[in-house]
């Protein structure tokens, strides 16, 4: 295993997510598309981190004891992840209670 | 020797009186006013001291023209704006007389603006005007000598619309800013000009803004003839519109709508004379160009004919005297102009009194008349012996009768003329010497409808005035009055023959006060002495046989030149061609017009033009806006998508 096929996971699912972002309608949809590339950068940090981290590197020493940069990283990501979905889906709640739709499309008050 | 500092009180005592009648008096104390006044006499009466301390100093050599150092105030690379005192006989003179007219005409006021609300007012702007004219006094660089010049003019200008609830005097005291105004111009230029010859000045290490130092680069030869010339010529132009000399003079007529002792101490003494100090102060640049000479001498003799005819058939008593000054000045400036520097002076330091002293007595005559017009006065020499006195040692010196002031000055400038060898000097004898008859005509008509005959019932008759209660009180002023009357009275007797005595006095020498100058003094010529007393005899003679009593001449001699004196009375039609041709047709139609053309299309067109850009700008660009947040993903996607694209193709 190396960099590499990490990277390709990664790209793989944030392009997967991307896309469902963009042409999903249906907001939940949406918000778990976003998840998803949320997701794909995490597997990247960890990967990078385990890989690519500088200070092991220049000295050669086992991989194994990491700095844990982007682990941590990740962690924060899931943490704020989790809080974005709650907002995000408090949000669509109150628009549906206001006018019962979920369409990200029917959401277009801010045109000029 | 008088410490520098001491010359610096001179200047700043006046204008502390300023300071603390604005600040302190007139907002918290205004019910207190008369120690405004008390104030500024006391004020005045210092810087009156401290001048004859420096006067005496000059005089004992203590102090000379390099005595005080000056004071760096602005450095521009290689020019230096400093900031001091000239030191020389002429500051010394002028400073005697502006401090000792100033404190007669203040201790008068105290009289003669008693019933004025704006008492304190007064005093404070007096204050100021005479801080100022010491500042000019005393500058040492045209800079500094520039601002004391403006804030003279202010002070003018505050003070003819003293009365600024008149609409009369409040246009009068614009069109004597704004006309003085063009005059300032001309004097700014030749500053700019002087400045822009600085490395000339560096290269010699001279200063190009210190005034002794430009006289003596124009005497040396260090400035080109070409640049002497147009300085001379821009400088000039600042003293004719602050001394009213042709074509800038009509403002003065109308600054008479101030308090007479406004008019007395500005507008006859000091400010006005300030242009003669101007010309006299750069007198050796003057004299190292024939033409800027020629120049001086031409507008002043014309000023001084000119002015004098039309002060022949006024009938208001100031305007008289207004054009009378305008006269004398014209005669000082042809003096300056054929090189006589110190007759100019000498006729300034007399005039300075009479002149002061006759506004003074005017202002007594309208005490107690309620009016100006001559028309309506008559007969006051019995009811008013100390003003008729004074004023008519006034009138007699101000047409140059021997043996007072105005006799010996006069008659120095006469016999300059006469012995003068430029080209223009006989011209400018002859037309002095008119202009000599005509003053002596128009100051005893003056006397003649003013004191002799009947009362015509002052301003109860004027119809002009419309008072519902006119206050005509037939006597003589208060002390306060009359005793600055006295006392000018007296300096317009004893001041020409004991000041620039023809023979040596007992302690006095020979032509003190021109040797005083560094100036030539001139041998006293019987043959113009006497010429120049006919001649006033015959305009006496004229005036009495006109308006004397009984008229021996009637009034027929009116519908006979009634022509010229329908001229005159216009003053030469000289305000409606200003009126109509300058200020509608040059400043409105052409230069109001093409400004307001420009303003409209050009500024406007910008400011509009950047408006429609940004609004059409955003016309374009607003449709892209669609309110699909998944568009705008979709664009933020592949903007990201290109970037990392240029980036790997251009590593």
């Amino acid at each position: 295993m190396n960099l590499e096929n990490f990277l390709i996971v990664s790209a793989a699912i944030f392009a997967i997510g991307l896309y469902g972002t963009i042409s999903k309608r249906n907001v939940i949809t949406v918000l778990m598309s976003i998840e998803l590339m949320l997701n794909a950068v995490n597997i990247a940090a960890v990967a990078f981190s385990r890989y690519l981290d500088p200070s092991l590197i220049s000295q050669g020493t086992d991989v194994t004891r990491s700095a844990l940069t982007g682990q941590i990283f990740s962690l924060f990501i899931v943490t704020v992840a989790a809080a974005e979905i709650a907002l995000g889906v408090a949000i669509i709640i109150t628009v549906y209670r206001s006018r019962e739709t979920v369409f990200i499309t029917d959401v277009n008050q801010m045109r000029h | 020797m008088i410490p520098e500092n001491v010359v610096w009180l001179i200047l700043l005592s006046p204008f502390l009186s300023f300071a603390v009648i604005s600040i302190v008096i007139r907002p918290f104390f205004n019910q207190f006013r008369n120690v405004s006044s008390h104030l500024t006499i006391a004020s005045i009466s210092i810087s009156l001291f401290l001048s004859i301390w420096f006067l005496i100093s000059v005089i004992n050599n203590d102090v000379s023209i390099d005595s005080y150092q000056s004071q760096s105030w602005i450095s521009l690379g290689i020019l230096e704006i400093s900031i001091g005192i000239i030191s020389d006989s002429l500051t010394a003179i002028m400073l005697i007389v502006v401090t000792s007219v100033s404190l007669m005409v203040q201790i008068y006021s105290t009289s003669y603006m008693e019933n004025d609300s704006g008492y304190s007012r007064y005093f404070a702007y007096m204050s100021l005007f005479t801080a100022s004219m010491i500042g000019l006094i005393m500058a040492s660089n045209v800079v500094q000598l520039y601002a004391f010049w403006e804030l003279v003019g202010l002070s003018s200008y505050l003070l003819i619309g003293f009365w600024y609830h008149k609409p009369s005097a409040a246009a009068a005291a614009k069109k004597a800013f704004i006309i003085t105004r063009f005059g300032d111009f001309g004097l700014l230029l030749a500053i700019l000009y002087l400045f822009s010859n600085g490395e000339t000045f560096a290269a010699n290490g001279l200063n190009s803004l210190d005034i002794s130092d430009i006289n003596l680069a124009a005497k040396t030869g260090i400035l080109a003839s070409g640049v002497v010339t147009w300085v001379a010529i821009g400088i000039f132009a600042g003293a004719i519109g602050k001394s009213g000399q042709f074509p800038l003079h009509t403002w003065l007529p109308d600054a008479m709508e101030g308090p007479t002792p406004v008019s007395a101490l500005i507008h006859a003494a000091t400010m006005v004379a300030a242009g003669v100090f101007l010309v006299a102060r750069f007198f050796d640049l003057f004299h190292s160009s024939e033409a800027a000479m020629t120049t001086v001498a031409v507008t002043g003799v014309f000023t001084a004919l000119f002015a004098a005819s039309m002060g022949l058939v006024m009938t208001d008593i100031k305007r008289v005297l207004a054009y009378s000054t305008i006269s004398q000045l014209g005669y000082m400036m042809l003096a300056l102009g054929i090189g006589a520097y110190g007759p100019a002076i000498f006729h300034l330091f007399t005039h300075a009194f009479f002149k002061a002293l006759l506004f003074l007595g005017s202002g007594s005559v309208n005490h107690a008349t309620g009016t100006f017009d001559m028309r309506y006065m008559g007969g006051l020499r019995k009811s008013m012996p100390w003003t008729y006195s004074t004023f008519l040692i006034g009138a007699l010196s101000l047409s140059g009768i021997f043996p007072l002031a105005g006799f010996w000055s006069k008659d120095e400038i006469l016999t300059h003329a006469w012995s003068s060898s430029m080209n223009i000097s006989t011209i400018v004898y002859i037309f002095a010497l008119l202009a000599v008859f005509m003053t002596a005509f128009y100051m005893f008509r003056v006397i003649f409808m003013t004191f002799e005959g009947d009362f015509k019932g002052g301003a109860q008759s004027d119809p002009s005035l419309n008072l519902i209660n006119p206050d005509v009180h037939l006597q003589e002023s208060p002390k306060a009055m009359v005793v600055p009357l006295l006392v000018l009275g007296l300096m317009s007797i004893i001041g020409g023959f004991l000041v620039n005595p023809p023979v040596n006095l007992v302690v006095i020498p020979e032509h003190w006060l021109s040797h005083f100058l560094h100036a030539d003094s001139i041998k006293f010529n019987f043959v113009v002495a006497i010429l120049s007393s006919l001649i006033a005899g015959a305009g006496i003679l004229l005036a009495y046989l006109i308006y004397g009593q009984p008229k021996l001449i009637s009034h027929s001699v009116y519908r006979i030149t009634n022509p010229i004196h329908r001229v005159l009375i216009n003053k030469y039609f000289l305000d409606e061609f200003y009126e109509s041709f300058i200020t509608t047709r040059v400043i409105y139609n052409s230069i109001a017009k093409s400004i307001d053309w420009a303003d409209r299309l050009v500024i406007d067109g910008i400011v509009r033009q950047i408006g429609l850009v940004s609004r059409n700008l955003g016309k374009i660009i607003a449709p892209i806006q669609t309110g699909q947040s998944q568009g705008y993903g979709l664009i933020l996607s592949l903007g990201t998508i290109l970037i990392i694209v240029i980036y790997i193709l251009f590593k």
